[in-house]
């Protein structure tokens, strides 16, 4: 589904990501740690296509597509999410007509037609009722004065709403206690059909108490160093990333 | 003609075509107007048009609009035209009272107005003859022509416009529409004014729109004077759709009693030119002022919000929000002005500018402008200008939605904060959907209204 191929990335000139190398399948469930500078969001951009990230050497292959001059609406309409380490607030757009442009928009590119009120709304219910995002909150604008709790809770609400092929989600544990964090992990768990794929962006091995990945990735000055199975995970919280550096 | 001299010379043709039709003006309307001509005369003689020198003026060059040959538009339709067969309106939508103003002239009504005892609408020409005492008391009371010369100029050609009083605890049942029109086969110069009196505990809500239904080049020079008795409460709006060769001039002068409370909305959509000058007297204690404003240019279009909030009595609250969006080599100005007078303690008084620019050749001045002299007052004011937030942009690119429909949705949502505050629901959603339009480039200015905001 995702492949990743020596991929070099710069932000303004500096060279951050220095050759990553990833391969995602349908079904696989990858976590990305790593301490922090270490390029995880500036992967999770190059993805999702932001534009001061410039790719200088590499490619992203997704769906068997090159990413190279694809833009974020299109990847999004192909199936890419990203959830956001810091979800942006848009004052004056409320949630509810935020997310039906999202969703009109990504009907209108499959040929749908836009999808009646009443369907809506029932969407809109259920997956609220999934993430557990106060109804009241729906009204207001897009994660203005929300909490940072309740912007990670809308991240995972526009996932649920959204469907993706391929989730990438940063940090979205970061900041959350442990009840708010089992409701994200649920909804990541839930979410999963052996036809979509979730990347994990996470520096603690917290989360992946509830969601068991199936890779995990230590990603560390611009590069992966280590990739294994989720018994890494333990490994890193009990040695530290100080242990990666060592051993690199 | 250089720069220098242009202004002189824009004033002098202006002064020869006052002259030249003195009589037909002062035979044209009543004594009462015709008075305060000598006045207008002396006044616009010494203060001339303004130009950038001018301060307050600074950024809108009036004098580039003002030359070049302007007909006098000295009496009511001399073509008969029958405004039922060029401007048609099908969408029964807003439950208003309409009267027509056809190039500076009072039309007439639409339909019977059904109005509540007392109450006066009517042209002001009329009104000048049949109610002198009204008239008398607030005709050019507010307006002051030594103010500007402007003012000078609007008093010194008034023919007609529109004339409402409300007397003492008379409410009207329906807001009252004014649609300003004007037709034309050759560049007009035209001249509105109006005059709104609202007695104690009165009540009205006022709708103006300003349509062209032709594509000449046309200046107007528009007054409105209100004057809003004890516990008086009147909620004004006005939607400008100009084209793209007008200029329109409008100063508006409010002064307020007693507990009185005055909102304004002024949308402006199209228009070559367009200035606003808001006066407000907050005469005496606990009144309510708040002006908002919201404009949307591209192209070479100017848009200047002038206001001066006249503090002069304590406990009174006024609040300023205009904004605007600005796109290709358009330039706007706001200049705001709180003026608090020593012995206006407990005074509130908030003004706010935000604008956002599309392109890297539009250009904003804002000058937010406090002068406060009592010593117990909460005051506020601010302006940024900047661009759509990209990061907003990238983060609904990423929910896939498409670049235009992202930046629609920002630009939206900055106008919406002055729309929402509109009091009367059926035209605040014709607004919201006419300013859709608009952002999409949907609403061109031609010579059929396509606005269908009129029963
Ligand atoms: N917008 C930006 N402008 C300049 N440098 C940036 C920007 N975003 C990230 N960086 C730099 O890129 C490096 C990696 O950052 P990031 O990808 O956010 O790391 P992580 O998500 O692993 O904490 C850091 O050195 C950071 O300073
Ligand atoms: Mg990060």
């Amino acid at each position: 589904m995702l492949e990743i191929k020596n991929l070099h990335a710069s932000i303004e000139g500096k060279e951050i990501l220095k050759g990553i190398d990833l391969h995602v399948k349908a079904g696989e469930i990858h976590a990305i740690m790593g301490p922090n500078g270490s390029g995880k969001s500036t992967l999770a951009a190059a993805i999702a296509g932001r534009d001061i990230v410039e790719i200088t050497e590499g490619e992203i292959i997704y769906i068997g597509e090159n990413l190279k001059d694809m833009n974020p609406e299109e990847r999004a309409r192909k199936g890419l999410f990203l959830g956001f380490q810091y979800p942006v607030e848009i004052p004056g757009v409320s949630i509810v007509n935020f997310m039906k442009t999202a969703i009109n928009e990504n009907r209108k590119f499959k040929g749908l037609e836009p999808i009646s009120a009443s369907e809506f709304l029932k969407l809109m219910n259920e997956k609220q009722e999934l993430v557990g995002l106060h109804s009241k909150l729906t009204n207001r604008s897009v994660n203005e004065g929300f909490s940072g709790g309740e912007k990670k809770r809308n991240e995972i609400f526009q996932m649920a709403m959204l469907e993706p092929l391929l989730a990438i989600l940063d940090e979205t544990d970061s900041g959350l206690d442990i009840d708010a964090m089992k409701i994200v992990a649920n909804g990541v768990n839930k979410l999963k059909r052996s036809d979509n794929a979730t990347i994990l962006i996470t520096h603690y091995q917290r989360l992946l108490d509830f969601v068991i990945p199936d890779f995990v990735h230590v990603l560390y000055k611009g590069r992966i160093v280590k990739s294994s199975g989720k018994e890494l995970a333990l490994e890193l919280e009990e040695k530290g990333y100080e242990w990666i550096e060592e051993e690199v | 003609m250089n720069l220098l001299t242009s202004d002189t010379v824009i004033k002098q043709q202006i002064i020869d075509q006052f002259e030249k039709h003195a009589d037909e003006l002062n035979k044209g309307s009543g004594s009462q107007i015709n008075r305060f001509r000598k006045q207008a005369l002396n006044d616009f003689n010494r203060l001339g048009i303004p130009t950038t020198k001018n301060e307050n003026y600074r950024y809108t060059p009036v004098d580039r609009f003002l030359h070049g040959n302007y007909d006098l538009e000295l009496l009511a339709n001399p073509f008969r035209i029958n405004l039922e067969d060029v401007f048609k309106c099908n969408i029964p939508e807003l439950d208003t009272d309409v009267l027509l103003i056809l190039n500076g002239f009072y039309y007439g009504s639409e339909r019977q107005l059904n109005l509540p005892d007392g109450v006066i609408i009517c042209s002001l020409n009329e009104a000048s003859q049949r109610y002198p005492d009204i008239f008398n008391a607030h005709y050019s009371k507010y307006a002051d022509t030594a103010t500007d010369g402007l003012v000078a100029m609007n008093t010194l050609f008034a023919r007609d416009g529109i004339f409402v009083y409300l007397p003492e605890d008379t409410e009207l049942n329906r807001p009252l529409q004014i649609i300003n029109l004007t037709y034309s086969f050759n560049n007009l110069r035209i001249t509105r004014r109006n005059l709104v009196v609202a007695g104690k505990n009165a009540k009205a809500g006022i709708v103006i729109c300003d349509h062209s239904l032709c594509e000449q080049s046309y200046h107007i020079n528009s007054l409105s004077e209100i004057c809003l008795g004890d516990h008086a409460h009147i909620d004004y709006a006005r939607i400008q759709n100009e084209n793209n060769l007008s200029a329109q001039i409008n100063n508006v002068f409010v002064n307020q009693q007693a507990n009185s409370h005055f909102n304004s909305h002024i949308i402006t959509l199209h228009a070559g030119l367009s200035r606003n000058n808001f006066y407000v007297k907050l005469r005496d204690p606990y009144c309510e002022c708040n002006l908002y404003g919201l404009f949307l240019c591209d192209g070479n279009q100017h848009v200047a919000n002038y206001t001066l909030m006249n503090h002069d009595s304590p406990n009174c609250l006024s609040n300023q929000l205009f904004k605007g969006i600005l796109d290709d080599e358009a330039t706007g100005t706001f200049n705001g002005k709180i003026f608090v007078r020593q012995d206006a303690q407990k005074t509130r008084a908030y003004q706010r500018n935000n604008n956002i620019l599309l392109s890297s050749s539009a250009k904003m001045n804002s000058k937010p402008h406090l002068e406060i002299y009592a010593d117990d007052v909460k005051c506020s004011h601010g302006a940024t200008t900047g661009q759509l937030d990209n990061e907003a942009l990238f983060y609904m690119r990423t929910r896939g939605i498409g670049v235009n429909e992202a930046r629609h949705l920002l630009m939206y949502a900055f106008a919406n904060e002055i729309v929402s505050e509109i009091s009367v629901d059926v035209l605040r959603e014709r607004i919201i959907e006419l300013i859709d339009k608009r952002l999409r480039g949907e609403l061109s200015r031609c010579n059929n209204c396509d606005i269908h905001c009129i029963p």
